[in-house]
């Protein structure tokens, strides 16, 4: 019972220890600064080497679980491409995308006050079926978006009068937590219609997704959790979201190393004593 | 006929699906892209039977005065909310029944759907997925104890990604030598994640890969049957 007792106070020690490193950085920043990847560089050299006006895709692919992570990438990802004059085509493979993207563009389009619905960026909407819908996207996007939210036929949206199928499309840009997401745009969208695809993702599902950073190019670059978020807006010059709470995610991770050296020790002790039995 | 039928479509599609992939021409092309505008739609229809599915055996729950019963009429509540408030005045963009319900609008800033979108589903759902954070660190505590060769293979792993996942770690041997710059703890890291990461992750997706093959194929020529609801 005692032993029991003792467990459950250490854990409690644990969240509280957790729950003040995550706190204290937020009221006191620590202002670290943070080393830009090779993936991050590689995600921003796509989106700065893009020629102007180019029609780029932004999937909205996760939900408010993952938003953390992923909001700070779209918005920092999304203020570089308009200032890049890119022309954004907004969708989402997952239901709640849409909402996602909304918050985002709500966010940078306050920067850019003279960026227009049409001409600047599109919202297409959620679209069911995942790769297959990719793939479709591929032969006809017409046929895969008739309209775009508001009931604007796709045809009279002006900045997709040249946009037929994903090969016209510059690149994508796919924010994703799981499937469908960065993996259906680069087996449906990269090798087969070698359009580019970049993407970001949470720092967990990023060792699944490292492997198509390679030789072929069938990522450009991926931005994996928090860090790579703020990696991203040191790249573009704005202390955002992500940098602010990159002191948080720091301590945080000093004090899991912390513990796992409390943990060693305790374990160690408790060998010897029963050695010594 | 029942069991024979579906049997037919499903390899007559599989076929077709893998043919048009070799001659990606006519009329392989056309059917295929048919295909996928049927599988578009039915997906579709997939959402509304889920919320059917999800909306039957919630009520059943509660009916049955199952353990925990009173979650289940919490889940059904909200579910009914959101869809009535969206089905009466819509979404962002898109109008419901009602329009777009200006008044509403004016009084709470936004739609009714997106109002409880914002301040109610997002808040929890972030936390939900927040809430692991101190299960990790709990986790860690416990599990990460130096036992054997592995173990510490491990663990020390670990210490290296982490470390070279903060601020802190890149700070900590940035005074290394570019002679030394191996050993900086984010470019350790990166190495870790680039190479024995990339070709374990690799070994996985290609084991995957070949399972998936194995399966598809089992269904196409009508051995693997459970789909239809019954092995027999």
């Amino acid at each position: 019972m005692s032993a029991v007792s003792s467990s459950q106070v250490e854990r409690r020690i644990v969240f509280l220890l957790l729950l003040i490193a995550v706190a204290l950085p937020l009221i006191f920043p620590l202002g670290w600064k943070t080393e830009v990847s090779n993936y991050s560089k590689l995600a921003w050299n796509l989106i700065q080497s893009a020629p102007d006006s180019s029609v780029a895709i932004f999937s909205f692919d996760y939900d408010p679980s993952s938003m953390t992570e992923l909001q700070p990438m779209a918005e920092a990802m999304l203020d570089h491409a308009f200032s890049r004059n890119h022309r954004v085509l907004v969708m989402a493979l997952w239901p709640q995308g849409m909402q996602m993207a909304e918050q985002a563009f709500s966010k940078i389009l306050a920067k850019y006050p003279d960026k227009r619905y049409g001409i600047d960026y599109a919202y297409m909407g959620y679209k069911v079926a995942g790769i297959v819908a990719i793939q479709s996207m591929g032969k006809n996007m017409a046929e895969v978006f008739p309209a775009d939210l508001s009931g604007t036929k796709y045809q009279d949206i002006p900045m997709l009068h040249d946009v037929k199928t994903l090969k016209d499309i510059a690149y994508i840009n796919s924010l994703s937590t799981g499937v469908p997401g960065i993996k259906e745009w680069v087996m449906a969208a990269r090798d087969v219609y070698q359009t580019p695809v970049t993407g970001g993702t949470t720092a967990v599902s990023a060792p699944g997704l490292i492997p198509y950073v390679n030789s072929q190019q069938q990522l450009f670059g991926l931005l994996g959790g928090l860090k790579a978020a703020s990696e991203y807006e040191s790249l573009i010059d704005v202390i955002g979201p992500a940098t602010v709470k990159m002191d948080s995610q720091s301590v945080a991770h000093i004090l899991i190393l912390f513990l796992i050296a409390v943990g060693n020790i305790k374990a160690l002790r408790a060998r010897k004593r029963g050695h010594n039995e | 006929m029942k069991r024979n039928l579906p049997l037919f479509f499903a390899f007559f599609c599989g076929i077709l699906v893998i043919v048009s992939e070799f001659i990606p021409h006519r009329p392989f092309s056309m059917m295929i892209q048919t295909l996928q505008d049927w599988f578009m739609i039915i997906s579709g229809f997939a959402i509304l039977l889920g919320q059917i599915s999800l909306f039957q055996s919630n009520l059943a729950k509660i009916q049955q005065r199952e353990s925990g019963w009173m979650y289940y009429l919490a889940g059904l509540i909200s579910f009914i909310i959101m869809l009535l408030v969206g089905i009466f005045w819509g979404t962002q963009e898109t109008g419901g029944l009602f329009g777009h319900g200006a008044n509403i609008q004016a009084a709470m800033g936004s739609k009714p759907f997106d109002y409880l979108f914002d301040y109610a589903y997002q808040p929890l759902s972030a936390t939900m997925f927040s809430l692991l954070a101190f299960f990790i660190a709990s986790a860690a505590y416990r599990a990460f104890i130096i036992r054997s060769f592995e173990s510490n293979l491990l663990m020390i792993t670990a210490i290296i990604v982490i470390l070279g996942r903060t601020s802190l770690g890149g700070m900590l041997t940035s005074w290394l030598p570019e002679s030394l710059k191996f050993w900086h703890l984010p470019n350790l890291s990166d190495f870790i994640m680039e190479y024995p990461n990339s070709a374990a992750q690799r070994a996985i997706m290609i084991s995957a890969a070949l399972g998936i093959i194995g399966s598809s194929l089992r269904i196409i020529l009508g051995i693997e049957r459970s789909y239809l609801g019954s092995d027999k």
